[in-house]
């Protein structure tokens, strides 16, 4: 299914006043499709958005949409529109004033208007809200607000700059439920920045990873999560074992001083590489059956199931299982062929 | 709570230097001394509807608007400039607003009695390009000229720290919806500055309507306002009680413009105040 994307980066950098925010970042988005830029604070997501969205001009590169150059176009001439961090609400209207905004500067006729501030307070759930002052909802229904807001204008893409931020845990995971649906619902596309990886992952169709300015990993999130492309991305993502190692051949990599059957083929011999397992891969068997034997160090209950740190020669494992072993116990280690995770060792580390 | 005894000294501050010295006013206000003593009177407050007195309160009251409002116009668009992005960094605008306040206020409105002198620099140089001379020393407009030129960062102060607070995203999100700057101006920023016009009213209002310097130098001495009246009534007169009164008046009037003003301020902040 070839698509002509509705976004294109290309080469894009953005430079502040000697610190570079982006580095040449090449990205395309598809139509209708929920893209989520993750990363730490400080990896260029927030610009990369603000980019797309027209607030920012990139120092160097161009933006297409559908194929045409708007890099110079002012944010109003975009079909796109933006979820603002901290809302950004006009305090001084009421809810139906804030979401009719932007039919209003169109001068469209007030009947109509009031017809689609209707439709959009029923699409995020606040229908009757349009007498309300901003000052008197909660941080969820400020938000609904403001996601009405952009919506009414109809634009192509909608971007979010981190709009769960402010809310609490409960309350973020419904309205996680509900931007997927509305996402659905009216079949655009969705740019979503967020330093959240769960948020992430259960949202998306594709994933972009960013780390200081570069994009380190594009991919659905099944790929970034259990194909990472290095040790950061794998990091980043969810909890990570990573021990430095060295390719003994394909298919078998050493490290704690021994070596390990594993899948991944295509590396030199005796290459240094990083072996990443995640913390649910790592089985904690008798100390007899192990591959690697360790003392249980900590223990954490997490609710579904037991964090527990094992030291064993040169390395402490976080492993995570539903069957908990007492501090102090002398335990054996496990690790499946295809659960070891061979990774490029970054150049700069 | 417990603490509340650090404010003590700052309570009898309070007590020595204003709520007495307001409660004389009040006293001094209602009593006249006559040969059996001080006695309870309303013949000072009745003095003031003599036309002569009434004039003065309603030529201070005229310039104090006419002031204020030049303040505004001018100032707005100041603070405007100030706040915006360009300059922000840069603060030499601002200091230019700033150092003449360092200067003393007398010796900056001396400043201007020489500068609209009759030859003064400013009408050497319309001289020489063929312009008529400014004539308007001791005239309402000097008065004027004056007060807008001092109070004037009364004006612009207040207005550009709200400005500089709002939220710029609140502003982007204008954009993004399509708007320009005029309606983002129109629609955004001058609604959610009226707090900082509001207090620059007020501190531009309060000073003009009770000055007694600005007018004594740049007014001459037959431009009188309230705040003459009071100063010559004191020093000069030594009518303590018809000066207290006249200072009364004054100050039900600026307790009154206050009121006002708050009102307008809670109209505009409850938004859809019908319920």
């Amino acid at each position: 299914m070839q698509q002509e994307p509705i976004i294109r980066l290309v080469n894009v950098s953005k430079d502040y006043n000697g610190t570079e925010a982006l580095k040449s970042i090449n990205l395309y988005i598809r139509k209708n499709e929920f893209l989520t830029l993750l990363g730490p604070s400080g990896c260029g997501k927030t610009t990369t958005l603000r980019i797309i969205g027209g607030f920012e001009q990139p120092t160097e590169g161009e933006v297409y949409f559908e194929g045409k150059n708007i890099t110079n176009l002012p944010p109003y001439k975009r079909n796109i529109n933006t979820v603002f961090q901290k809302y950004a609400l006009f305090p001084n209207m009421d809810v139906e004033g804030n979401i009719a905004f932007g039919l209003l500067v169109k001068k469209v006729d007030k009947k109509i208007i009031k017809r689609k501030v209707a439709e959009m307070l029923e699409l995020v759930n606040l229908k009757g809200f349009e007498k309300r002052s901003i000052d008197s909802l909660s941080g969820g229904q400020q938000q609904r607000v403001a996601i009405a807001r952009a919506l009414i204008n109809e634009p192509e893409v909608l971007l979010l700059d981190e709009p769960l931020g402010a809310l609490d845990l409960k309350l973020r995971k419904d309205m996680q439920v509900e931007l997927k649906k509305i996402q659905q619902y009216l079949g655009i596309t969705f740019v979503y920045v967020t330093h959240d990886q769960e948020e992430a992952l259960s949202m998306s169709d594709t994933i972009v990873v960013m780390k200081d300015g570069e994009i380190q990993q594009i991919g659905t999130p099944e790929m970034i999560y259990n194909e990472p492309k290095n040790a950061f991305v794998a990091d980043f993502i969810g909890e990570s074992n990573i021990i430095p190692g060295r390719m003994v051949r394909d298919r078998v990599v050493n490290f704690s001083d021994r070596d390990f059957e594993c899948v991944d083929t295509g590396f030199a011999e005796n290459e240094m590489v990083d072996v990443v397992v995640r913390p649910e891969d790592v089985k904690i068997v008798k100390r007899e059956e192990g591959m690697l034997e360790g003392e249980v160090e900590s223990v954490t209950f997490k609710g579904v199931h037991y964090e527990m740190m094992v030291r064993t020669k040169g390395y402490r494992w976080m492993v995570q299982s539903t069957l908990m072993e007492p501090v102090g116990a002398k335990v054996g280690l496990k690790i499946l062929p295809h659960d070891i995770h061979i990774m490029k060792r970054a150049v700069s580390e | 709570m417990k603490r509340t005894w650090y404010a003590y000294p700052y309570v009898v501050w309070l007590l020595i230097f204003i709520v007495v010295p307001l409660l004389l006013i009040v006293y001094y206000a209602f009593t006249e001394i006559t040969d059996e003593g001080v006695r309870f009177t309303l013949n000072n407050i009745i003095r003031l509807r003599d036309p002569i007195y009434l004039r003065v309160f309603l030529r201070s009251v005229w310039l104090a608007l006419i002031s204020t409002i030049a303040c505004l116009l001018i100032g707005y668009p100041v603070a405007l400039i100030l706040a915006s992005k360009e300059y922000r960094k840069k603060r030499i605008l601002a200091l230019f607003f700033v150092i003449p306040m360092w200067i003393n206020f007398l010796v900056r409105t001396y400043a201007w009695m020489t500068l609209l002198e009759k030859n003064s620099a400013i009408n050497v140089i319309l001289n020489f390009l063929k312009l008529p001379p400014l004539n308007i020393l001791y005239t309402d407009q000097a008065v004027v000229l004056g007060m807008v030129y001092n109070f004037l960062p009364f004006m612009v102060l207040p207005i550009y720290s709200v400005l500089v607070k709002l939220d710029k995203s609140i502003i982007e999100a204008a954009e993004d919806l399509g708007a320009n700057y005029f309606i983002i101006l129109r629609k955004i920023i001058i609604p959610l500055s009226l707090p900082g016009v509001m207090s620059g009213i007020t501190m531009v209002f309060m000073p003009a309507i009770t000055t007694f310097v600005i007018s004594r130098l740049l007014g001459g001495g037959h431009y009188t306002l309230i705040g003459n009246l009071i100063e010559q009534q004191f020093i000069f007169t030594g009518d303590w009680n018809f000066g207290s009164a006249l200072s009364f008046v004054l100050m039900i009037i600026i307790l009154l413009s206050m009121l006002i003003m708050r009102k307008y301020d809670k109209d505009y902040e409850g938004g859809g105040a019908i319920w």
